[in-house]
């Protein structure tokens, strides 16, 4: 047997209580990610990709109900006490968010937050911790770094924030890095300089990574498997490259067209898919994406279909995949 | 594009916001818009890009004259904006109007859509009490909203549809000209889409003439007939869409267009650093801190737009530059996709199988986006 994945997580779900009663925020999601490897997760909002990572990190408040199986290189650790879920956090499995500011301390510098998160797993000094800190600091590329150090969240840019989240993060070389749309409040070039450094330490480091990310360009540059959802359910999943040339679900397609490209010429119409995301409190019966699929049948609203498997790795949960019999009916 | 005259002109605009220290002392200026010259044609759509911080907005804003410049003039078909008395200048915001990014900032929460809509019309006299509510039900139809929506708040919209009542409202008094500041940015992709495609038909419908602001290149590319380039308070690059984004002559312009990701690029290394502070940008060109051909002159001479009247690039180096990498046709879907999506653009089968659901897009709902 070869080495286990980093993550595996198995029919994951997780359940609110709400006054309009139980949301099932995520219902039956299974992945893995092996070591070294990027997996993207991608949808609109308010499909669970947040309430997935939460789940995974055990970062859920404790009325929500989660279900389902969670191993880390193998462990399982969804039955894990609260406290040793909570060792594990930092030390082997470590998350960032989309906007540093609110997992920033404001009160603490730069380099005392990174030197916490090392003395806490490493046991190291104050001093040495401090030290190393810097190090971490300049590693991600945060320029100046034995003065940035000293300096608080709030004198830095967003871009070197999230350097700080990462540095912060990685501290402890976690197997595990969950990226929760890490990039979407920078710029494209911030965004690029904060891709291509997660890239690279986890090439070095072999940290697993889970990006959560809407923007599937993203996706196509750094992710080597992708997980498309749809409220609260995978729609599809596949290796990234074939996710691109043979997409087998229509939320897929609908996705792929709705986003404007530079290399396509200007002016034609976009395919938007019409409509919203359904209300989690109240999906719809059978298929989610039914009322939104140009393509559905009868069965579609009455059966929710299986994610099945298309083609060796590439899933797809839809009644008329693979595709190629919709395109033969439509000839 | 035709030869139209210009709608809109700047001419050298500047505008500087005083920084003051705890004790309320004057500690230089953020230059956030620092001498602009730009003129949009009647009925085109010029695109405002530059990473944030850039001046973009206040350029916006300047334009519309909803700030004063400290310098230059922002003439409106002609007519010099600063020299109109407040009341002409009243009378002028008829036919120049803005929608913002945030749709849930920018429609008061106790006015219903009817109100908000409306509003314009009265403000500007623009339809006779009595036709009103005809005139709002065209309105909101217009914009892909029902006319029952009218008597409902804000708050029970999506982000998606706020925004569609935005551009109702901005539309409302008959503008000539809009200025849409990330209009689609806080939209995810799919409700994204449906604006785009919905400014797109109002565009061309109307005749508008339009600025878009934004930070997303994929999205000017799409929509923009010009495109003008800001770095720190100043246009580095101005020309056709086709032209700049082909063949971009300025360095900032490069960056910008590699750092859009889905090229197939990631391997290439970014650019690096941060937009410096406008409060003292880096002498001679201001680009100088992160540009990869920087080379004395650079740090020594601001360069002026030149290299001919319909591109133009700020960039002493720019016929010695070498050639710009086109952006990827990364297009691997090829036709299967495009069939596939074809089916989107006609839209969902007509016999909804829940109609509830179905219609989501026109039901309004708080819980979604
Ligand atoms: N604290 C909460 N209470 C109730 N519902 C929630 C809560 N957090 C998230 N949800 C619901 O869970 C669903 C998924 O949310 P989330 O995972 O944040 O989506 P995404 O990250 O894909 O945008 C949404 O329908 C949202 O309304
Ligand atoms: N009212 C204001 N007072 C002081 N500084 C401002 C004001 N508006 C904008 N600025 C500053 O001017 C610069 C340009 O801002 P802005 O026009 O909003 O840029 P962009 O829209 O390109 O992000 C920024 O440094 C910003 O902080
Ligand atoms: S199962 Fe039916 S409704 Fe769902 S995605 Fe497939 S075709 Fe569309
Ligand atoms: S003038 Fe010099 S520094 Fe400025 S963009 Fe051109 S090459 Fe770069
Ligand atoms: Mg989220
Ligand atoms: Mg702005």
């Amino acid at each position: 047997m070869s080495a286990p994945p980093a993550l595996e997580v198995r029919g994951l779900a997780a359940e609110f209580l709400t006054d309009r009663g139980p949301l099932r925020a995520v219902d039956g999601v299974s992945f893995a990610v092996a070591p070294g490897r990027t997996l993207a997760i991608v949808g609109e909002s308010g499909c669970g990709k947040s309430v997935t990572a939460l789940a995974i990190m055990g970062l859920l408040p404790p009325h929500v109900r989660v279900s389902g199986s969670i191993r880390l290189a193998g462990r399982e650790i969804a039955t894990l006490p609260p406290e040793e879920r909570r060792r594990l956090r930092g030390a082997e499995m470590a998350m960032v968010f989309q906007e540093p500011m609110t997992s920033l301390n404001p009160a603490f510098t730069a380099g005392e937050q990174v030197a916490e998160a090392l003395r806490l797993h490493q046991g190291l000094s104050r001093r040495e911790a401090f030290a190393r800190a810097v190090e971490m600091l300049a590693h991600v590329r945060i320029p100046d770094a034995a003065r940035r150090a000293r300096q608080y969240p709030h004198q830095l840019s967003g871009g070197m924030r999230q350097r700080v989240m990462i540095a912060m993060a990685l501290a402890c070389r976690p197997r595990l890095l969950l990226a929760d749309e890490p990039t979407t409040a920078l710029d494209v070039t911030v965004q690029a300089q904060i891709l291509a450094l997660i890239d690279e330490l986890k090439r070095e480091t072999g940290t697993a990574v889970v990006l959560i990310t809407h923007d599937l360009g993203v996706v196509a540059d750094h992710a080597d498997e992708v997980v498309v959802m749809y409220a609260g359910r995978i729609a599809e999943r596949a290796p990234a490259a074939a996710l691109f040339a043979l997409p087998q679900h229509p939320y897929t397609v609908g996705l792929l067209g709705a986003a404007p490209r530079l290399g396509r010429a200007a002016g034609g119409r976009l395919a938007s898919i019409e409509g919203a995301v359904p209300d989690m409190a109240r999906p719809p019966p059978g298929c989610r994406f039914a009322p939104r699929c140009p393509f559905r049948i009868a069965r579609c609203a009455e059966e929710a279909p299986p994610l099945a498997e298309v083609a060796p790795g590439h899933a797809s949960a839809c009644w008329r995949a693979p595709l190629e019999s919709v395109l033969e009916a439509a000839a | 594009m035709s030869a139209a005259a210009p709608l809109l002109e700047l001419d050298g605009v500047v505008k500087h916001f005083p920084v003051r220290d705890a004790l309320g002392r004057r500690r230089g200026a953020v230059r956030a818009v620092d001498g602009v010259s730009l003129a949009v044609a009647e009925g085109s759509v010029l695109a405002i890009v530059g990473e944030s911080g850039c001046g973009k907005s206040t350029l916006g804003r300047l334009a519309l004259r909803l700030i004063e410049p400290d310098a230059g003039a922002v003439r409106f078909a002609g007519e010099d904006l600063g020299a109109l008395s407040p009341r002409a200048l009243r009378a002028r915001r008829r036919d120049m109007q803005l929608i913002f990014q945030d749709p849930f900032a920018s429609l008061d929460p106790h006015m219903t859509v009817e109100d908000a809509v409306a509003e314009p019309l009265r403000l500007h006299r623009i339809v006779p009490r009595a036709r009103e509510r005809e005139r709002v039900a065209e309105l909101l139809r217009r914009v892909g909203l029902r006319p029952e929506h009218a008597r409902r708040w804000p708050h029970e919209f999506s982000g998606g549809q706020r925004q569609r009542i935005a551009i109702a409202r901005a539309l409302a008094s008959g503008p000539r000209l809009v200025v849409g500041d990330e209009p689609v940015s806080a939209l995810d992709v799919s409700v994204q889409a449906q604006v785009i495609n919905l400014l797109q038909d109002l565009i061309r419908d109307l005749g508008l003439t339009f600025v878009l602001i934004s930070h997303d290149l994929a999205v000017v590319r799409h929509i923009a007939d010009r495109v003008a380039v800001m770095y720190l308070g100043r246009i580095v690059e101005e020309g056709p869409a086709e032209a700049v984004f082909a063949a971009p002559r300025h360095p900032y312009t490069r960056a910008l267009l590699a750092a859009v990701p889905g090229q197939g690029r990631a391997g290439a290394p970014p650019i690096e650093g941060d937009v410096p502070s406008p409060i003292a940008p880096p002498p001679g060109c201001r680009f100088h801190t992160r540009c990869p051909f920087a080379e004395t002159l650079c740090r020594e001479a601001e360069p002026e737009l030149a290299g001919g009247i319909v591109h133009r690039a700020a960039c002493h180096l720019q016929d010695r530059l070498p050639p710009a990498a086109a952006p990827a046709e990364a297009d691997p879907g090829g036709e299967r996709l495009r069939r596939l999506q074809s089916f989107f653009r006609a839209g969902p089968p007509q016999q909804a199988p829940a109609a509830a659901t179905a219609e989501a897009h026109q039901e309004p709902s708080g819980a979604s986006a």
